[in-house]
Order: C-alpha cells, then sequence, then structure tokens
C-alpha cells in the first residue's frame, strides 16, 4: 500500500535513489539541486541509507566518481544542474559510452552569460546528444517515479545506458506537493538487483576503456547507437510494469485532451502543467486544440510522436532554449526533421520562451496558442518566435 | 610471436563488440602487432655488448628479449622504434637503422 506524503520534489527524488537502495551517491551541490544531495546525505548520515556517499570537490569528479562506481557493478547516482552539467560534460560523454547505467536527475538551469540560476533547459540540451536515455517530469510524483524508473530500465542487462531525469529548476525542483510514496516491498518487486555481467573483478578480468583504433571506432559508435534506440523497447517495457505495480502509467509521448484536437501545443517539463489549464479552458470553449507532453527526448519517439500528430493542422512547440544560429529552439527542429518525410505533416510553428526562469504563465500559453494559429494561417519568414520579449525582433530567419 | 591471432578489423563487425568496448580476454593487448608503426629499427652489435640488461630494463613496452645467450634483442612484433634502448646503452651497441634502408 502506497502512502500519501507531502515533499518537496527534491527530496522526493532523494526518497526514490534510497528505495532504490543505491550504493553509491557522489554529487557536488549546485543550485537549484542542492537540495537532493543534501537530503541523500542526510540519509546517509543517519543510518537510514546504506550507502557511500562521496562529497567530490567538482561535478567531472562527481561523473567520474560514478564511473568507478558502476565499473565493478555499484548502483550510482549523481545529479546537477546547468553550470554543474557543463562541467561534467566530458564524462557524460563516457558513461553511456562505456554503458555504465548511471542514474543523473539534472534540475535544468539556464546557463551563464549572464550567470542565472533559474530554469531553462539550456543545460540538458547541450548533453543531448551524450547518449544518455533522457525523461522528463512536470510534477513531484513523476519526479519519484522517474528516478526509481530510471535505475530499473538503465540497468536492464539488455539496455545497460545511463539514465538523465530532467526536472525544471525551482518550479519544479523546489515545489513541495502531495505524492504517493510505494512500500519497499514493491519497490523491490520493481526493481531487481544491479547485476553487471562485464564488471571489473580480480576473478574474471576484463579491461574497460580501452583505446579504440581508427578501425573499430565507427563500430563501437554504431553499437551504441543501435542499443539506444532499441533501449526503447525496455523504457516501454519498464513503463508498463511501472503501471502494473504502481499504478500510474507513463508513455514517450503523452496527449491531453487531443483527440479530435486541430491544433497541438507540444511542451517538455513543468510547463505542460501550466498549459493544460489554457487546454481546458479553450477545449471548455469549443475550441479544438490539445497538449502533447514530450516525456521521453532520448532516444526520440518517433512513432509515437507522429501517431499522436497525424490528425492535427498544427502544432505549436514550446522550447526552454535557444539553438543559436540553428533552424529554431532544439525541440522544434527535431520535430520539423521527424515530419519532414511524411506525406501529410501538420504546419509546424516554433516559439522560445520562458528562458532563465522568466515566468510562464496560463496568460502566455494562451497568447502562444492564438499566435501559433494565426501564424499558421497568414505565414511569417522568422523561425521562431520569443515569448514575451520587449523590442521587437526580425531577421530570425531560415 | 603471438601464438594466437587477433581478428583483422574487416573481420570484426559492430556486433562482435562487447557493451562499451569491454575487453573480455585478459593480456590480449600482445597479439596486437604494434611494430608496424615503427619507421626505425634497433639493431644490437654483439660485439660492443656486455650483457648489461639496460636496453631491457628501460623498453617501455618489455620489446627487447634476454635470450639465452645472455644477448638482447628486439621482439619486432612489438617494437615501436622508439629507441630508447639505443639512448640508454651505455656501450653505445644499439644503433637505430631506417626501416628503409632494410
Amino acid at each position: 500500500m502506497s502512502k500519501r506524503v507531502v515533499l518537496e520534489a527534491s527530496h522526493a527524488v532523494a526518497e526514490a535513489v534510497k528505495m532504490a537502495n543505491v550504493d553509491v551517491v557522489a554529487a557536488y551541490p549546485i543550485t537549484p539541486q542542492t537540495h537532493i544531495p543534501e537530503r541523500l546525505a542526510e540519509m546517509v548520515a543517519n543510518g537510514e541509507l546504506e550507502a557511500a556517499y562521496i562529497p567530490v570537490e567538482s561535478e567531472h569528479s562527481a561523473m567520474s566518481t560514478c564511473l568507478g562506481a558502476a565499473s565493478v557493478g555499484s548502483r550510482a547516482f549523481t545529479t546537477t544542474a546547468g553550470q554543474g552539467l557543463e562541467l561534467m560534460h566530458e564524462a557524460v560523454y563516457i558513461a553511456s559510452s562505456m554503458r555504465y547505467p548511471i542514474v543523473m536527475v539534472v534540475c535544468n538551469r539556464a546557463l551563464s552569460a549572464p550567470i542565472s540560476v533559474w530554469a531553462d533547459h539550456s543545460d540538458v540540451m547541450a548533453v543531448r546528444d551524450t547518449g544518455w536515455i533522457q525523461v522528463f517530469c512536470q510534477n513531484n510524483q513523476e519526479a519519484f517515479d522517474m528516478t526509481l524508473w530510471a535505475f530499473r530500465v538503465g540497468e536492464d542487462p539488455k539496455v545497460l545506458i545511463p539514465v538523465m531525469v530532467n526536472l525544471d529548476g525551482f518550479t519544479l525542483s523546489h515545489v513541495t506537493e502531495p505524492l504517493f510514496l510505494p512500500e519497499q516491498s514493491e519497490v523491490d518487486r520493481f526493481l531487481p538487483p544491479f547485476k553487471y555481467q562485464l564488471a571489473l573483478h580480480p576473478d574474471k578480468p576484463t579491461t574497460h576503456g580501452a583505446f579504440g583504433m581508427p578501425e573499430i571506432y565507427t563500430e563501437v559508435k554504431v553499437g551504441q547507437e543501435v542499443a539506444l534506440r532499441k533501449s526503447k523497447g525496455a523504457i516501454l517495457q519498464g513503463w508498463k510494469e511501472f503501471g502494473d505495480i504502481f499504478g500510474r502509467y507513463y508513455s514517450p509521448v503523452e496527449p491531453y485532451r487531443a483527440k479530435g484536437a486541430k491544433t497541438l501545443l507540444l511542451t517538455m517539463g513543468s510547463l505542460g502543467e501550466t498549459a493544460k489549464m489554457v487546454i481546458d479552458e479553450k477545449r471548455d470553449k469549443g475550441e479544438a486544440v490539445g497538449l502533447i507532453n514530450l516525456r521521453l527526448w532520448r532516444p526520440f519517439p518517433f512513432e509515437e510522436f507522429r501517431q499522436a500528430v497525424k490528425d492535427a493542422d498544427v502544432v505549436i512547440v514550446f522550447d526552454r532554449c535557444i539553438s543559436f544560429g540553428g533552424p529554431g529552439g532544439p525541440v522544434c527542429s527535431e520535430v520539423r526533421s521527424a515530419l519532414y518525410d511524411q506525406e501529410k505533416k501538420p504546419n509546424v510553428i516554433g516559439f522560445v520562451g520562458a528562458l532563465g526562469g522568466r515566468d510562464m504563465t496560463a496568460k502566455d500559453f494562451e497568447y502562444v496558442i492564438d499566435r501559433g494559429i494565426d501564424v499558421a494561417k497568414t505565414g511569417t519568414p522568422e523561425l521562431f518566435e520569443t515569448v514575451g520579449v520587449r523590442g521587437k525582433v526580425s531577421g530570425i530567419r531560415g | 610471436m603471438a601464438e594466437k591471432k587477433l581478428k583483422t578489423a574487416e573481420e570484426v563487425t559492430w556486433k562482435d563488440m562487447e557493451g562499451g568496448n569491454v575487453i573480455t580476454e585478459p593480456g590480449n593487448a600482445s597479439l596486437r602487432r604494434t611494430g608496424d608503426w615503427r619507421t626505425e629499427r634497433p639493431t644490437v652489435d654483439r660485439g660492443a655488448c656486455n650483457k648489461c640488461g639496460l636496453c631491457w630494463l628501460y623498453c617501455p613496452d618489455g620489446a627487447m628479449k634476454a635470450l639465452e645467450d645472455g644477448y638482447y634483442e628486439p621482439d619486432l612484433y612489438h617494437c615501436k622504434g622508439c629507441g630508447i634502448c639505443s639512448q640508454v646503452c651505455a656501450r653505445k651497441a644499439i644503433t637505430m637503422i631506417d626501416e628503409e634502408e632494410l
């Protein structure tokens, strides 16, 4: 029987890590992620969690410590945000390339300069291509659920890929709200112990991290790419079994009141919940609009995404990051690319906003939807529009 | 030199790689022919050599073989031709010779 508790999202993550009975936690505190390592350190100090808590001197060391821990078959967890994720960057690639199923929670934060501790998706977009499984959360329950699920999927012997769970900094990481915590026995049923067949051990010597000559590097990378794409089977299976045990089911692409919608708004992360308010209002007024929450960012769920938008005329994509000088926000350009070779495809309209913690209210989403529908009719030479920016912008052209 | 043979690059597909490119066969680095990028080859002048073993001690790749008669000779399957043996030889008994001249 699960129990209903009130927890901050960061503490919900810590609870999930504790219930996952993690072996090693190595993290460096950084706003807005601090409450996660703080709470985990407390759990270890109090004897609630039997794990090695390693207070490292940087994020690069945090990930490197997790690499070492995973190489011997330990369940390893780290967490960071913004600048910390950038400092960690090099080692983030190594985790996925060496197929160590480390779990990392990123409390998404804008990147300097100017320095900002507040939320947007610039940090995660900079590690988009690192080969990790990447998911986004909308609320505290999901923060708990995705963290727990991440261990299960990453450690699947057929997967062995690290998993990054994204929570918007402050607007999710620091939110306190009710959620269900499961029983330990239920968690144990969902999450078997990590058994890594290729773990470093003196009785069965193996070499990890060997040199990759030009003759084999391509083969290694293709193997990694195939593995990441194939991981979707385990991702779906993991969510199905999660639902069967805990009663909450998740999908790579989650529609909200999207049936029969001619216009779909697409969001990733906590702002989806704000957008739902507008969708409700508009639907109640009889407008054919719906919402799509993109939960799974990597591997990109092409099939589910195309299925979700197949009857729409307009898809409005809301990005929390600028891909400077590129074809639009990172999510928008991927969405366009996913639809490029489809015979029937909706008009894709891009918006960027909520950068560096700028509020994105229901009213702002109302503007985005109305403006998106207008632009779809009249056309615009601009690749995307930045919500709420002061001063006229033009020349963002393709 | 190598009794077992490594698969050539042409024989290996991406499916043959362990996840994370982990090598499960310990010590197989010795099967890799590293001597093929050598540009200079060490040659030992037995007349000058006093069998001191400095070359054997200093070789970073363990590619200087100690022979039964007490002399030393390079293992050309592995020797990369770095020339350290030639530098450290107190009797100047090891000369580096351009591979192209051989």
